[in-house]
């Protein structure tokens, strides 16, 4: 029988593995339907280990509103680790969901999500266990239909040849599209079978459809075309926006794991989108434009969210939180209702602003104030030209000073190595900066036992950028530059030892590059990488750069492209990219516009202050930035 | 400057109760730290007054008494809270059972009476129950005959720093197969109880599965599993058949 739970026959395997819970679900707030009960059902997967996908917001807005529809059934899948893998894979067992343990292939729908490319080869793990032919042209009509989505699916390339669709943007509206969808196609008794409803999705806008899009070459590699193969298939595919965020409150009841995961905490996205414009920055391309949710709204998602969950603390999320138009009443307000009690409130994602430290002071008043977290991103201010984002050194050093001047004892800020137009000098500079930063910090506070971690990452440059066309940094230099960084970091005797470096070697930057920025000829590396043995690659203990380059080199043997030839190669502007035909609604002549305007260091101003400049995604998407102020407050629902 | 926690000191401890709560079914592969954290979570959403430590970083006032291990089911696991406000005791069983999730059962809560013994001077043992699938009743009697007829059985625990030597005979201090009239055993299934006493290093269960296995010969086709059916101290009155333990909330 179709959904039968395998827990009777996985149980047995668990006292064998390493924290056997993350597999038995029960979480609170998980919902487990009747089978016969539904007539689509999703099966959702994060495609990492448990304790990173279970926090995973956007896996748990579609759960949560799919399952509250009736005649839809919606359970989660996360990766196994190699442990349960080798263990299943002995006694046959299929990837299963935790919510009722039911064969992932037994479902209408393999919804994967993607905020990081690095967990493809998770994907190919759990359709091989499931038993889902890894190619899709070898599916059949009982197969699940695999959707990619998240971040990575503004270029599905790479994994082309691994999912049937891929959708754009926001998923509240398009699952539930895609649902009626399917829900239609089986009414209809599943006409045309797989490819009748592969039809529907493209043909409807709702998804990208790969296999219906033939790709070209020229004789050096480059991409000649892509043409729809099938008649009514659009030429592009444009991306999803949900223009009420106060219409979609999502999660309310969010999962409550008995694991222990990454994010221990009750998260409330309160905008989505940014047009702060910084360069290398595609969540802040691709989800334009800014949309507020209401503080009202906010405030009711708040103070449900945490009596439903018990959860003691409550992120305020976005790309850059501090800019919600009423962050300052939002931060009042429930550091008003919160005051005394367990919870406290962060606000991840801050700009350098000493007006965040303010914020940050508020939203501590339960706390202890320790660490505030500041993104430079460059280390030079002619860097910082470059990548768009506009603050001097002085607003850092007056940031930082009233950060430390209020209490706070650590300051954390992140770099990127590797950008565009980069020397060693612009990387060495952060070393000045961060003496400075403890210099004045310790003037300020009046002590000396202050804290300044430096956190550097190795930049890839992402599609749908105005740096899609840049050469990625090979990583020996961004690996010389870094060492240089830290040279000068500890040569200072006098501050050096109160700064932290964090960094990572370049290479997997590398691989990630490749992932980023490619077509449809990757998919044959990520095949053999997985074939190999490669799992997990997002965590250090599992990545192997060796067996990447050595897939890449087996699988572009005899062609003229390479790993290089994605990564550290400049394109221009006439040459098609792998991902033209799916539509941001960015222009791409406003993309290759702020990149030239980079490599001379001109400068962009955030559209919700200064006027329009043409970006392309309002008129082309019928979209436009919601913001307010609303002039209203945040009210508690009951007294505390 | 020595800093000081900013607000007046936490309101103190007004009531003590002590729970009994279960680790049943899939939810047995909750670790203790797992466990700890979803009670915690669940006194604040069923809103019991639990008390809170002073401090820079204040802690509810909950206190564990030995845990069962990983994978290991209980009927019988304790601990100790600490409130600000008074409470009946049926009023936080059924509050904080609601919240937890089923499996994890809040089933008795009784009011800690001043001056008294502390809750681990009520625990000097377990009694585990072990079924085995696979295995036939005379073969478990068998093994747990030759088992009881040695004075020390030392094996090998996996631990994270290497293997670590246990004796796993030494704390056993009473057991044997459950006949299968009683219900509890099915033709190729036994189960076996054995009462532990708790001592430093804890056996557990595994280690007494590793001894019958080694020293006894016995051979277990499917991973047994074992359930923790009470704690407590043994009780004294002759005969001990040592399957009593004096219930710690009595």
């Amino acid at each position: 029988m179709s959904g039968e739970s395998v827990f009777d026959r996985l149980e047995p395997l668990l006292p064998g593995v390493r924290k056997p819970v993350q597999y038995v679900g029960g979480e609170l707030h998980a919902v487990v339907k009747e089978w016969d009960c539904a007539d689509v059902r999703w099966a959702l997967m994060y495609p990492d280990a448990y304790e990173v996908g279970l926090p995973n917001q956007g896996v748990q807005i579609l759960y949560e509103l799919l399952n509250e529809r009736e005649g839809v059934l919606a359970e989660r899948t996360y990766s196994v680790w190699p442990d349960l893998e080798a263990a299943m894979r002995e006694h046959g067992i299929p990837q299963f969901t935790v919510d009722a343990h039911r064969p992932v292939g037994d479902f209408d729908l393999l919804g994967v999500s993607f905020s990081t490319e690095l967990g493809y080869t998770n994907l190919l793990t759990a359709l091989d266990l499931a038993g889902i032919p890894i190619s899709a042209v070898d599916r059949g009509l009982d197969d699940p239909v695999v959707v990619a989505g998240g971040h990575a699916a503004f270029n599905p390339e790479p994994v082309a040849e691994f999912i049937d669709a891929a959708v754009l943007g926001d998923g509240e509206q398009a699952v539930l599209a895609i649902t009626e969808l399917v829900r239609a196609w089986k009414a209809d008794g599943r006409p045309d079978g797989r490819e009748g409803l592969l039809l529907r999705l493209a043909t409807s806008g709702v998804a990208y459809i790969p296999a219906f899009y033939d790709v070209t070459y020229l004789p050096d590699g480059r991409i000649q075309r892509v043409v729809p193969n099938r008649p009514g298939v659009p030429w592009r595919v444009a991306k999803h926006t949900v223009m009420d965020l106060d219409e979609w409150p999502y999660p309310k009841a969010p999962l409550v794991p008995l694991a222990e995961t990454v994010h221990e905490r009750y998260s409330v996205e309160i905008f989505r989108g940014c047009t702060r414009g910084c360069r290398f920055c595609q969540a802040g391309m691709i989800t334009r434009p800014v949309r507020e949710r209401s503080i009202t709204t906010i405030g009711e998602m708040v103070q449900r969210g945490v009596a439903a969950t018990g959860f003691e603390e409550v992120g305020l999320l976005s790309l850059s939180s501090a800019d919600h138009s009423e962050i300052a009443a939002v931060a009042k307000g429930l550091a008003d209702v919160y005051e005394g009690t367990n919870v406290s409130l962060s606000l991840p994602s801050t700009r350098v602003d000493a007006f965040n430290v303010t914020l940050a002071n508020e939203l501590s008043r339960n706390g202890r104030r320790t660490g505030l977290t500041f993104a430079p991103e460059g280390g030079s201010e002619r860097m910082r030209k470059v990548i768009n984002k506009m603050v001097t050194e002085e607003d850092l050093i007056r940031t930082v000073a009233t950060a430390y001047g209020n209490g706070w004892r650590a300051v954390k800020l992140y770099f990127m190595c590797g950008l565009p137009t980069e020397t060693d000098e612009d990387v060495v500079a952060i070393a000045g900066m961060a003496h400075r930063v403890i210099e004045t910090g310790r003037a300020a506070a009046g002590r000396k036992d202050l804290r300044c971690t430096i956190s550097i990452g190795g930049f890839v440059p992402k599609p749908h950028t105005p740096f899609q066309w840049a050469a990625q940094l090979d990583h020996e230099s961004v690996d010389r530059r870094l060492a240089a960084l830290k040279a000068e970091v500890v040569k200072d005797k006098q501050f050096g030892r109160s700064i932290g470096l964090r960094y990572h070697d370049g290479r997997p930057s590398i691989i990630e590059g490749m992932l980023s920025r490619g077509d449809r000829r990757v998919s044959a590396v990520i095949r053999r990488v997985w074939e190999a043995g490669a799992r997990f690659d997002g965590w250090s203990e599992y990545f192997s750069y060796d067996a990447w380059v050595a897939a890449a080199t087996g699988a572009f043997d005899g062609t003229p492209v390479s790993l290089d030839w994605y990564t550290t190669r400049e394109r221009d502007l006439t040459e098609v990219l792998p991902w033209d035909h799916l539509d941001s609604g960015l222009d791409k002549e406003w993309l290759w516009q702020d990149w030239q305007d980079a490599i001379s260091g001109g400068e962009v101003e955030d559209c919700r202050w200064s006027p329009c400049y043409d970006c392309g995604v309002c008129p082309g998407m019928g979209t436009e930035n919601q913001v307010g102020p609303t002039g209203r407050t945040v009210l508690p629902l009951s007294p505390v | 400057m020595s800093r000081q926690p900013e607000g007046p000191p936490p309101p103190p401890v007004v009531q003590r109760m002590r729970v009994r709560y279960t680790k049943r079914g899939r939810l047995r592969f909750t670790s203790h730290r797992d466990f700890a954290r979803a009670f915690e979570r669940a006194i604040h959403r069923a809103g019991v007054p639990i008390a809170f430590s002073a401090g820079f970083s204040p802690h509810p006032k909950v206190s564990y008494a030995g845990a069962a291990p990983t994978g290991v089911a209980s009927e019988a696991e304790y601990l100790e809270i600490g409130l600000a406000e008074t409470r009946t005791p049926e009023s936080v069983r059924d509050d904080l059972d609601a919240a937890l999730p089923p499996g994890l059962d809040v089933v008795e809560v009784v009011e800690v009476v001043p001056g008294g013994p502390s809750l681990a001077d009520h625990i000097e043992a377990s009694w585990w129950r072990i079924v085995l699938p696979g295995v036939d009743q005379a073969a478990a009697e068998t093994a747990f005959a030759a088992f009881m007829a040695q004075d020390s059985i030392v094996v090998d625990r996996p631990t994270k720093d290497g293997v670590k030597p246990v004796d796993a005979r030494a704390s056993v201090v009473s057991g044997g197969v459950v006949a299968a009239a009683s219900g509890a055993g099915e033709p190729g299934c036994a189960t076996l109880d054995v009462v532990v006493r708790h001592a430093i290093p804890a056996v557990r269960p595994d280690d007494v599965m590793t001894a019958l296995r080694r020293a006894a010969g016995l051979s277990t086709p499917v991973t047994p599993v074992v359930t923790r059916l009470a704690q407590g101290l043994l009780d004294a009155a002759p005969p001990l058949d040592g399957r009593r333990l004096i219930d710690p909330l009595k």
